[in-house]
């Protein structure tokens, strides 16, 4: 009779062992997913900035600085590595690209082309996919962080090789003080 | 702090909505068995004749509704997309039509889910609805008026707001509602006709020997439910859906951080006091306000009404917000 209790118990406690196990491994793949969501949209930013630059370029060539800059942040965040080196080139780059958008407001003209409309919805639309997506890595991020940390899932943790996540943060006091990068351009196209 | 208020009304949300959903199963259960069980008591003591102990009302009842919940479930997101003439969105033509694509497209990576297909109404009341079996084979669509009444991050937090409809699986939960809530007035017009025609054939069985009491009282209230049934099972389905859309605000604000630009849209579209006329009455609980044409507020309005006080909802989501919006 003691012997089956005893091996009830081991039953119990091996069912629940493959249980807290595929959990962890499932959150880990749902963080691993999330941080690829991001990879997609900042690749897609990347993607958009040398058109912006092109339709600008013309109209605001004497902002030479300015447009260098977001070039120069650009080429920096395609070359980041890991989370923190990423989120740091990405946040210099929005903050390029916020203060290209704030001169663009200067010439009345250009946002008068169709065209440069168009782009402005797409890189305003790109810069919140990039924030919501962010924002999910680091919903999912503390998801898996506080599981295999909790009791009785962290005796686990070892065996399914677990290891806290990094939460992208944002480094930078000034964008943190402003999250959004696209101020005025919440209003509907005007084109 | 916020964030833990957020969590909190989710939890209390979906707890509520378990246990509707459970008294609504019960309640369609009673119906199908209650009646069984009555004549079983009453027929379980005799020595000659009929003894009912086959649940016969039951399993026709049962099969009954699970064929018109079926059906409702199979073909019901592509007929409500169908009566409100819904145009599907593949190609945007208009600036207005971009932004609700990226908007959609912002949603679905927010909630982490597939981008759902979009749909455009051409009406120019504003109002939104979400349907679709699961989050993978969902529908949004939107009024024109929708689009031009609302700025960018309205727009966004009413599609978040119908995100969360298609994550909470509030889309699969209202359409099964709404083929419930059929299945029961169908079955309790068909009893009602039944009992006219029956009643007169049983009536001279009766004072043979007496009943058991308990047979009798559990047939009494049978009958008493069978009348009311259409009555409560649309107002218990109106419940459910009406703390759906507390959820789905909470989770909503949960998605864009910005419970305020909700708070803000559902004033708008309350402000709009002309009916959604393409709307067919059917669908009315699936859409972000109730598409009628007047709401009555308080008292009986209330329990009739799909939707909670535009004006409670609007306090609950300020609650949750720190700061205005800047």
């Amino acid at each position: 009779m003691g012997m089956l209790i005893v091996l009830g118990i081991l039953v119990v406690a091996v069912f629940w062992a493959i249980g807290a196990y595929n959990g962890l491994i499932a959150l880990k793949n749902r963080v691993l997913n999330a941080w690829k969501q991001i990879d997609v949209q900042l690749k897609r930013r990347h993607d958009l900035i040398p058109n912006l630059i092109e339709t600008v370029k013309g109209a605001m060539s004497f902002e030479r600085e300015t447009l260098e800059a977001v070039i120069s942040a650009r080429n920096k965040a395609i070359g980041a590595q890991g989370v923190a080196a990423t989120a740091k080139a990405e946040g210099e780059l929005s903050q390029a690209l916020g203060r290209l958008f704030a001169l663009s407001e200067n010439y009345p003209d250009l946002k008068a082309t169709g065209n440069v409309a168009q782009l402005q919805e797409e890189l305003t639309s790109t810069e919140n996919k990039i924030a919501f997506a962010r924002q999910l890595y680091n919903d999912e991020a503390t998801l898996y962080n506080t599981k295999q940390l909790q009791f009785p899932t962290n005796l686990i943790a070892g065996i399914a090789n677990a290891s806290p996540a990094e939460l992208w943060a944002i480094e930078d006091a000034a964008e943190r003080a402003v999250p959004k990068v696209d101020l005025g351009f919440n209003k509907p196209p005007t084109a | 702090m916020t964030e833990s208020n957020l969590f909190e009304q989710q939890a209390a949300n979906r707890r509520r909505s378990t246990w509707l959903t459970v008294g609504f199963v019960a309640f369609t259960g009673w119906i199908g068995f209650g009646g069984d069980w009555g004549l079983y008591l009453l027929t379980r003591d005799a020595v000659e004749g009929y003894r009912h102990v086959v649940p016969g009302i039951g399993a026709v009842f049962t099969a009954i509704a699970g064929a018109v919940a079926w059906h409702a479930w199979a073909r019901g997101p592509e007929q409500v997309l169908k009566s409100a003439a819904a145009l599907e969105l593949l190609e945007a033509a208009s600036p207005d039509q971009m932004r609700l694509n990226n908007v959609v497209e912002e949603m679905a990576i927010a909630s982490g889910l597939p981008k759902p297909r979009v749909w455009i109404i051409p009406d120019s009341d504003p109002n939104a609805f979400s349907t679709g079996q699961d989050p993978s084979r969902a529908h949004v669509a939107v009024t024109d008026g929708l689009l031009r009444a609302l700025d960018r991050d309205e727009l966004q937090a009413v599609i978040a707001h119908e995100m969360a409809h298609i994550r909470n699986y509030d889309i699969r939960l209202l359409t099964l509602l709404a083929g419930m809530v059929g299945a029961i007035v169908l079955l309790s017009d068909l009893c009602r006709n039944f009992l006219r025609f029956g009643g007169r054939v049983g009536g001279r069985r009766s004072g043979k020997r007496d009943a058991n009491p308990v047979a009798i009282v559990v047939l009494t209230v049978w009958l008493i439910t069978l009348l009311v049934a259409p009555i409560v099972s649309r107002m218990m389905a109106m419940a459910v859906s009406r703390k759906r859309e507390f959820l789905a605000d909470a989770t909503g604000a949960q998605l864009t951080r910005n419970p305020e630009a909700l708070a803000r849209a559902l004033e708008k579209l309350d402000g709009a006091s002309a009916a959604t006329r393409s709307i067919t009455k059917g669908t009315a609980h699936m859409c972000i306000v109730d598409p009628a044409e007047r709401r009555l507020h308080g008292g009986l309005g209330d329990r009739f009404a799909s939707h909670p006080p535009i004006g409670e909802r609007v306090r609950r989501l300020r609650a949750m917000a720190f700061a205005p919006a800047a």
